[in-house]
């Protein structure tokens, strides 16, 4: 917001609309006139955006002014006495709606926007449904920008706020306006096309029908749709996406309610790439290899199979190895690991690791409200980044962070391999070789963070093992307050760490009875049985694999047993962003034939007669409120769609020493590990597959 | 991109005019002395300009969009400017303009085969007072009536 900040603390008492108010100097009127409920309609305007005052929407009547006043542009001040609703502000907004409609197209019967444009909105509200423009409206055809951005410029009524969203928001700045008057059209960066992030930011800002989205456009009318809040399932930032369902089917990703903690934010992942759940490849049905095919089969069929052979090997003394998902949900990973130690008796447990959490919380020990959360991100006065592009890798982190620089003037510094976008606004851009001249870096820095009041940390898979000590040491140097982020980069792959899916630590990050085999070795170690769910490690040796997915992974192609398991879309549960922020899974759409991971875990424990708990994503979770160190989080709150703070241990966590095995999968924003490969939406751009650290940006 | 170096001399003076952060503002005129020098807002142009001016290409091309003395294609030698806004039309801009157009044999945003003239009809630019305006290049031409527009586009016409 375009407010005071908070060392000006006087605040001002005014009227509005016969109501005293008291807001802090500064406040925009707009800002004030919302707070009371007194609502002034506004096209142009944008909370957090620059001020633009193009539309005139907001006039309202302020005493002892001349003429009526932009509202989004006046900051209030003391004794203002001012009427929002009085008939010469009706008249007047009437009249800009009529200017507004004098070129726009009336069809709205046929335009995609219809039942949820603002400008449909006001025109019902003001009774502005007379024109007396005569003139022939200037037509120019609809332009297609991208596979998913469309622009009609008929119906643009120039808010700019597609532009600001863009430019200020994203740091991308594709958007711009070209010619004036009549002719005045929106232009994308490429001439005819976009080449961007195509992440629908000006798509989901735009209050009319023109900018338009090729995943969705014309499928549906908005209110045909049931609206899923949910978690997007694609990085670890954790956006809350709320999906737009018809007859079983996702057709629509966006931030309808702006409730998530991140705001408007969606970034082309979290708005168009739902769409792998319906790829035509979806497993749904299980399969079992005989005389070396993989041949569908029943649920029973395939159910009892794994039991016997899970039985079997245990009677026989046999090794298991067990490796779980970057996507699946904590209750999931629980019951795995649970199933693993409990059921199977075996130690042999681990993930694809992608930041060394582990080494951050042992780093951290004695020390508390070290960990930042989004929010942080938004509110710290300084942050560094170190290893990663973030707003490719983190895009709603690097949207945070912008928006702090923006709205905060926060300093944001960055040590990267490479150039990244933040460079355009950062302190400092540092770029580094090697991990050594990676600290050497950091020295150069120290002086300047010193003199910073307080600093946010982000690091990515650069910075692990005895590095990540290193780090916390140099922040301790520091001498202001340092909380930190371990970047990770996929939805629940904090929740995987958080939940005991390592060889050596069990939930909680406490050390596990027995230490096991990681996954390479497991890979490796021609184990009588290895089961994977929701991960594709690779086939590795195993005398037996068992694979839970989505998808014919290499891992599942060369499996024995594969079990079609239903994406982050089809079930509850929570998971645990990058952050530490616990958030519950809505169920939008089912695919026949699938099932959630847990309840297929839970069918196998029956079938072998193992008591492992009932396994429903509640009473798993009670199970991990009262069990797991830090999550004992609210229920209230992420019931309602909130997100809770996981608390994780602060004291020593016996490390594994095997740093190597963190690695960031590198994905940009247009690759998704498995799931990216199964989105049209996001391999049909052409920016796909993208690239790290490039100039073109 | 390399200009000459009365140019470069000139663009170094009006990136250091501006307070830090605000190097758009040089973003019109550096345009404008490079559009004298190359003929035309080339987009290698607007690429060197965004660069300099720390700004985002696509704003460098909003700007060309609306100012309607940046062209992206290369003028006559005289570039042939009559104002047929609300001033000028009321005292004739507009027959002066066809007059223009017949004696030129060009139209709106033409030049002739000999390149030595282009013609454009332009809004207001602010010479209302002295309507009807013609402006050609960076002269202003004053209550311009067609034989004045005659004696001027012949005299320009002489090889000089
Ligand atoms: S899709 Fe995103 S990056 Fe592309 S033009 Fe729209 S707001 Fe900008
Ligand atoms: S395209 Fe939409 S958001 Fe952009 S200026 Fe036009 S109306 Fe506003
Ligand atoms: S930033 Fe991450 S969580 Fe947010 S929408 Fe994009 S992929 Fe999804
Ligand atoms: S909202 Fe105030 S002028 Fe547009
Ligand atoms: S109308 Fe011609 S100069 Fe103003």
């Amino acid at each position: 917001m375009m407010t005071a900040t908070p060392t000006e603390v006087t605040t001002v008492t005014l009227s509005i609309n016969g109501q005293s108010v008291t807001a802090p100097a500064g406040t925009l009127l707009i800002e004030v006139c919302k707070k009371l409920g007194a609502e002034v309609p506004a096209f142009c305007y944008y909370e957090g955006f620059s001020l633009q005052a193009a539309c005139r929407m907001c006039l309202v009547e302020i005493e002892k002014f001349p003429k009526l006043q932009a509202s989004c542009t006046i900051p209030v001040s003391e004794g203002m006495v001012v009427r929002t609703e009085s008939p010469a502000v009706v008249a007047a907004r009437k009249d800009m709606l009529e200017f507004l409609l004098s070129n726009h197209p009336l069809d709205c019967p046929v335009c995609d926007k219809g039942g949820e444009c603002e400008l449909q909105d006001m025109t019902f509200r003001y009774g502005a449904g007379e024109s007396r423009f005569t003139e022939i409206k200037v037509h120019t055809p609809e332009k297609q920008w991208s596979p998913v951005v469309f622009y009609d410029a008929p119906r643009c009524i120039l808010c700019y706020r597609c532009v600001r969203v863009c430019d200020e928001g994203l740091g991308v700045g594709a958007l711009g306006i070209q010619y004036r008057g009549v002719g005045a059209e929106i232009i994308p960066n490429m001439g005819d096309h976009l080449n961007c992030d195509e992440c629908g930011a000006c798509i989901d800002i735009c209050p009319v029908g023109a900018l338009t989205s090729g995943a969705y456009r014309y499928k549906t009318r908005p209110w045909e749709m049931n609206h899923v809040g949910t978690v997007c399932t694609h990085c670890s930032n954790g956006c809350k996406t709320t999906l737009g369902v018809r007859t079983d089917e996702i057709i629509r990703g966006n931030n309808r309610d702006h409730s998530g903690i991140n705001g408007e934010f969606l970034c082309g992942k979290g708005r168009y790439a739902f769409d792998f759940n319906k790829h035509e490849d979806r497993l749904t049905s299980p399969l079992i290899r005989k005389d070396g095919q993989l041949v569908e089969v029943s649920w029973s069929e395939a159910l009892k199979a794994v039991a016997t052979k899970f039985s079997e090997t245990q009677a026989a003394g046999g090794s298991f190895g067990v490796i779980g998902g970057v996507h699946s949900t904590n209750e999931e990973n629980y019951f795995l690991q649970k199933f693993a130690r409990q059921g199977l008796k075996t130690a042999n447990i681990d993930h694809q690791r992608t930041g060394d959490v582990p080494a951050l919380l042992d780093a951290l020990s004695g020390k508390s409200d070290v960990l930042a959360t989004t929010d942080d991100l938004y509110n710290t006065a300084a942050a560094l980044v170190i290893g990663s592009d973030l707003a490719q890798q983190h895009p709603f982190l690097a949207y945070q962070l912008r928006a702090n620089g923006r709205h905060h003037n926060a300093r944001v510094y960055t040590v990267t391999p490479g150039k990244v976008r933040e460079a355009d606004y950062a302190a400092a851009s540092l770029i580094y070789g090697s991990t050594a001249e990676l600290f050497a870096k950091l020295d150069e820095l120290r002086d300047r963070l010193k003199a910073e009041p307080e600093l946010v940390i982000l690091f990515s898979d650069a910075v692990k093992g005895a590095d990540v000590a290193k780090l916390v040491a140099y922040g301790d140097s520091l001498g202001i307050k340092v909380k930190y982020v371990a970047l990770v980069d996929y939805s629940n792959s904090r929740g995987a760490l958080d939940m005991g899916l390592l060889p050596t630590l069990g939930p909680g990050y406490h050390a596990a009875p027995v230490s096991g085999l990681a996954a390479p070795d497991m890979l490796a170690a021609g184990l009588d049985v290895l089961w994977v769910m929701g991960a594709d490690p690779g086939k590795g040796n195993a005398k037996f694999t068992v694979v839970q997915d989505m998808f014919l992974t290499p891992t599942a192609a060369a499996a024995d047993i594969v079990l079609p398991s239903a994406s982050a879309y089809e079930k509850s549960g929570t998971v645990t962003n990058v952050c530490g922020q616990v958030q519950k899974l809505k169920p939008a759409v089912r695919t026949m034939g699938t099932k959630p991971d847990l309840e297929i875990m839970g069918l196998i424990a029956r079938e072998m007669g193992l008591n492992l708990g009932i396994w429903t994503h509640d009473h798993v979770l009670t199970e991990i409120r009262s069990s797991v160190a830090g999550y004992n989080v609210p229920l209230p709150v992420i019931q309602t769609g909130g997100a809770a703070q996981a608390q994780p241990v602060n004291g020593r966590v016996p490390l594994d020493g095997r740093p190597e095995l963190v690695q960031s999968a590198q994905d940009t924003l247009f690759t998704s590990g498995t799931l990216g490969r199964y989105s049209k939406a996001l391999t049909s751009v052409i920016e796909y597959p993208g690239k790290l650290y490039s100039d073109n940006q | 991109m390399t200009f000459s170096p009365d140019l470069e001399a000139r663009f170094e003076k009006l990136v250091a005019s501006y307070p830090e952060g605000r190097t758009r503002s040089a973003v019109i005129p550096m345009l404008m002395y490079a559009q004298d020098e190359l003929g035309a807002v080339t987009p290698e142009l607007v690429a060197e300009v965004a660069k300099r001016c720390k700004v985002p290409p696509i704003q460098v091309e909003e700007v060309i969009g609306y100012y309607s003395m940046l062209h992206r294609k290369p003028q006559g030698k005289y570039h042939v400017q009559v104002c047929t806004n609300i001033s000028c039309l009321l005292v004739g801009g507009e027959e002066l303009y066809h007059h223009a157009s017949k004696k030129l044999g060009i139209g709106h945003k033409q030049t002739t085969a000999d390149g030595i003239f282009s013609l454009e009809e332009v809004e207001c630019m602010g010479a209302c007072s002295w309507a009807p305006a013609v402006e050609i290049n960076y002269d202003f031409h004053h209550h311009v009536t067609a034989e004045k527009l005659d004696v001027l586009l012949d005299s320009l016409k002489k090889p000089q």
